[in-house]
């Protein structure tokens, strides 16, 4: 039954599947920004080219990662855990950058840049390789809450530091799972749920106010369109209008100032009412098509490194992906999170990118893959 | 690297678990997004059309308003307004200084409109055509320039109190303008247009659109021809006697037809918030408004008076319909009549002496009338008022019409009567005077008086051609024949004379009323005429309210008529008769 593989095999579906998704970007982007663009800039491609020049920069840096074999990154890995704790503690340093009223960017030589990008790469390195150095002791519960405690930390600074929520339930899902697939045991994790289940809901009473508000909207954003309901409502008219097949592309109104970061976390809605349920469930499928290939991968990785880093890149974007889509469709409370690969923003491209080379590079050492 | 193989197999299956865990968790996300998009769908896409949609409305043209030849007398001109869209101003400054040079504003208000961050904010309003044109040409961003219409007469002052004119959205205030409004107004159209958040219109979004329509056209009876002369007599005499107010009405006595009502002094109806003359001190702005409501006062409708000798011919015919008179029936006049403890003088201080119904009628004798209404008594006097329509209103097509002032029947007495019988101690209005001696003259049908005659839409389909109740036989035929060659008696050789006019047989009546209260000096002079006597085709009265000097109606307004008669006469192709002296 196994089969040697030739060395140069290459998932050259995972690769279709970005390019159109990035391009997919590209044109709701242009769709999206090239009205206020006009009037702001004078020139309604500006916005798009600036996307394009990091997603140049970014394809660039992908292709480079991925040529080189994956365990080489194994090095980056402590350096960049500790690194990731710098990163977002700077931001409270002078080079920290506030937008409205978040502290969550760094400006390094006229560039912004979110710690939080970084972090999510760094955490899933330092846990694959933490993991596969110490994979004897796996199957013990005390390894389990270790290995957790090694990561909560960043979470809890992403959360507290930059008030990022998204971020932090992104890097505990990533620890999370990577932990989960690397214990051979089920029943630990059932506790550690019922664990984070407590913890979520003691922080939610604990910062009161803020944080319980977010719930009052998201059940009925119509009567707090006030307190911040009025983003989530405006997604709503927009996804809403877009009906079975959509108004068709560049056709969308509530793109127009009317939805707030249309480009960015609401970008969505935009697809949904310009290319209707149809477009929208497309969309979600060209998502499940990756993390199937992430899955197809990480399976057959020729070593728990090599896995572990897969997974816990799949787990970033899915769990991104999903976090996103259920925040804009109102279907748990906003938490401010982009949607990968199509949303804009430079940071955001230039790591998932690098996350895809690492991706593409363990896809080369497949030994054994499976009929798919 | 055993225990490294057993984990990968356990992993493996891990990450199926995790992978599937995200497919669920997919598919309920698509559950939701069916549910957002295609079961809400409506709601939604309904929230979002309402907050994009702005509605414009597109001003419908007024109707025009015509006399009975096609004259144009109302209008409508093209005006501009001026207006500025806050986030489309490129050059404030320049903006600034533009509009303000060429509106001549001060530079703080535009400053200030400019500067204000709204969607439209309006500059001016009514700025005429050309001024609109060169702002326009400027090609300065931000700045708006949208045509309207206003209302304009180019008639200015004529027929001003029975037109009425219209307020700044373009509705009827006063006069026909008002009556009409329904016919005139016509139907806005609407813009819907989507816009972006913050207003700016959108292009290449299919706009819906509905089109106005015009409004209907008025044609009326009037004849602008002879309501300018009217209006020039009623001016002069306005002047020469110093009078408050002089009115003259010109109607058709067969169907009711207004050839001309002029009321002096009118207003210039292009600027009918301002006084006709200058004010010697400060007013408030509500006895502003009162003045204003004061001057736009028809006298013909809104006011009444006291009719004095004109209605001597009312009496007169309920007295020949009753047969308790014939013109040659023999009467006396002492001077004076006393009737109760009331001594009522004659206008001749000596008396007539005996004379004849015909002769007391021709010289307007009160003490023979006062005999005469004796022996129609009370309740027929009040009978034949009210066949003659005295009791009620004319029904003509001006609102605010003013009802008879008048003692109810019970109260009166043998002085009240005797005063009646010669028209003094009631009041009507003019317009009611002039119907009921219409109604005397045409052979017994009492019209209502009337302006509009027919509405067209603007293509010149009629609409509707107007219809007026007519009663016909309110007094009998021959009695009319009788009253009219009695009143031609009066033009021929009574108190009417100067109403006299070579080859025109003209019957009248006139009448100089004391204004209460009796002793101060203050009189209307009027006179009622009407040509030609064998069949009236035009009937024409002048009032002229308190004149300074003489102040007899046979001296002042006779003539006035006489005039305006000589004039008209040939103009509406009245035949001059070969023989018109009847003895």
């Amino acid at each position: 039954m196994e089969k040697r593989r030739q060395k140069n095999y290459f998932d050259y579906s995972l690769v279709f599947l970005i390019i159109f998704l990035l391009c997919l970007g590209f044109v709701m982007l242009y769709s999206i920004t090239s009205y206020s663009s006009q009037i702001q800039n004078g020139s309604s491609t500006e916005v798009l080219f600036k996307q394009m020049r990091s997603t140049g920069l970014g394809l660039v840096g992908m292709v480079i990662v991925a040529m080189i074999p994956c365990e080489f990154y194994k090095r980056f890995a402590f350096f960049g855990y500790i690194l990731s704790y710098i990163l977002i503690l700077l931001v409270l340093s002078p080079i920290g950058l506030e937008v409205n009223g978040a502290k969550r960017w760094l400006l390094i030589g006229g560039m912004s840049f979110q710690p939080a990008e970084f972090a999510k790469l760094a955490t899933i390195l330092f846990l694959a390789f933490i993991i596969s150095k110490t994979s004897k002791q796996a199957h013990k519960f005390s390894y389990v809450v270790k290995m957790m405690a090694l990561i909560l930390p960043i979470s809890a600074l992403l959360m507290f530091v930059t008030s990022n929520l998204s971020s932090a339930i992104i890097v505990a899902a990533i620890g999370f799972v990577m932990i989960f697939v690397a214990s051979p045991k089920y029943s630990h994790f059932v506790g550690i749920i019922v664990a984070g289940v407590a913890v979520m809901s003691a922080v939610l009473l604990v910062m009161g106010g803020y944080r319980l508000e977010r719930i009052m909207v998201w059940l009925n954003p119509e009567e707090y369109a006030q307190e911040g309901g009025y983003q989530v409502l405006q997604g709503l008219y927009a996804i809403g209008s877009g009906g079975l097949f959509g108004k068709g592309l560049g056709q969308s109104v509530q793109k127009l100032g009317y939805v707030p970061e249309a480009e960015n976390d609401m970008v969505f809605a935009i697809i949904c009412e310009e290319l209707g349920f149809v477009g929208a469930i497309a969309v979600i499928i060209l998502f499940v098509f990756m993390i199937w290939r992430f899955m197809v991968i990480s399976s057959n990785a020729q070593s728990l490194f090599a896995s572990l880093l897969v997974v816990g890149i799949m787990t970033h974007i899915a769990v991104q992906v999903l976090l996103n889509i259920a925040v804009v469709t109102n279907t748990i409370p906003n938490t401010g999170i982009t949607l990968p690969f199509i949303s804009y923003g430079g940071t955001s491209i230039l790591f998932l990118l690098t996350e895809m080379g690492m991706v593409l590079s363990v896809s080369r050492g497949i030994m054994q893959p499976e009929k798919l | 690297m055993n225990e490294e193989r057993k984990l990968l197999l356990t992993g493996k299956r891990k990450i199926v678990l995790f992978a599937f865990g995200m497919l669920a968790a997919s598919l309920i996300l698509m559950v939701r997004t069916f549910y957002v998009m295609v079961i809400m769908s409506d709601y939604y896409s309904e929230k979002a059309q309402e907050l994009h949609e702005r509605e414009r409305t597109i001003k419908a043209a007024r109707g025009e308003i015509t006399d009975r030849n096609g004259v144009v007398i109302a209008t409508n001109k093209t005006v501009c307004t001026i207006s500025v869209i806050h986030s489309q101003i490129t050059d404030s400054e320049e903006v600034i200084e533009k509009l303000s040079d060429i509106l001549d504003i001060s530079k703080e208000t535009v400053r200030k409109k400019v500067e204000k961050v709204s969607s439209r904010e309006k500059i001016a309003a009514n700025v005429d055509k050309e001024t609109g044109d060169k702002i326009r040409e400027l090609e300065l961003n931000g700045v708006k320039v949208d045509e309207d219409y206003k209302r304009y007469y180019p008639y200015k002052t004529l027929a001003s109190k029975v037109l009425g004119f219209t307020g700044s959205d373009n509705q009827g205030i006063i006069g026909l303008e008002v009556k009409y409004e329904k016919y005139l107004k016509g139907t806005d159209g609407l813009i819907l247009t989507e816009t972006d958040a913050s207003g700016i219109e959108l292009e290449n979004v299919a706009e819906s659109r509905v089109e106005p329509i015009a409004g209907n056209n008025l044609k009326l009876s009037i004849d602008m021809n002879i309501q300018t002369y009217a209006s020039q007599l009623a001016q002069n005499t306005l002047e020469s006697k110093q009078a408050n107010y002089v009115s003259i009405i010109v109607m058709n006595p067969q169907n009711g037809e207004i050839y001309a009502m002029v009321n002096e002094p009118e207003f210039d109806l292009n600027e009918p918030f301002e006084l006709n003359y200058t004010l010697e001190e400060e007013v408030s702005d509500k006895e502003y408004q009162d003045l204003l409501n004061k001057m736009w006062r028809n006298q013909c409708i809104n006011d009444t008076y006291e009719p004095g000798s004109t209605f001597k011919m009312i009496t007169a015919t309920a007295a020949l319909e009753l047969g308790v008179v014939n013109i040659s029936s023999p009467f006396s006049c002492p001077g004076f009549r006393m009737v109760e403890d009331r001594k009522i003088r004659c206008h001749k201080v000596k008396g007539h002496g005996a004379e004849t119904f015909e002769q007391a009628f021709m010289n307007s004798c009160n003490p023979v009338f006062i005999d005469v209404g004796a022996r129609v008594g009370k309740e027929n006097l009040y009978e034949y008022m009210k066949r003659l329509g005295m009791l009620k209103k004319t029904g003509i097509d001006v609102p605010g019409e003013a009802g008879t002032i008048i003692h109810k029947i019970e109260n009166v007495g043998p002085v009240e009567l005797a005063t009646m019988s010669f028209g003094q101690s009631f009041q009507i209005t003019p317009m009611q005077m002039l119907v009921a001696a219409s109604a005397i003259v045409n052979g017994g049908n009492l019209v209502t008086p009337h302006f509009a005659v027919s509405a067209t839409d603007s293509e010149g389909n009629l609409i509707e051609e107007f219809a007026y109740d007519v009663t016909s036989g309110v007094i009998d035929g021959q009695t009319s024949e009788t009253m009219k060659n009695l009143m031609e008696k009066v033009v021929s050789d009574g108190g009417g004379k100067k109403a006299y006019i070579e080859g025109y047989a003209i019957g009248g009546k006139t009448a100089t009323s004391q204004k209460l209260p009796r002793n101060s000096g203050k009189y209307i002079a009027s006179f009622i005429g009407f040509a030609p006597v064998d069949n009236p085709q035009v009937i024409a009265m002048c009032i002229i309210d308190e004149p300074k000097g003489i102040y007899y109606g046979g001296t002042i307004a006779t003539p006035v008529i006489a005039n305006l008669f000589e004039n008209i006469l040939p103009y509406l192709k009245i035949e001059k008769t070969e023989n018109n002296q009847v003895e």
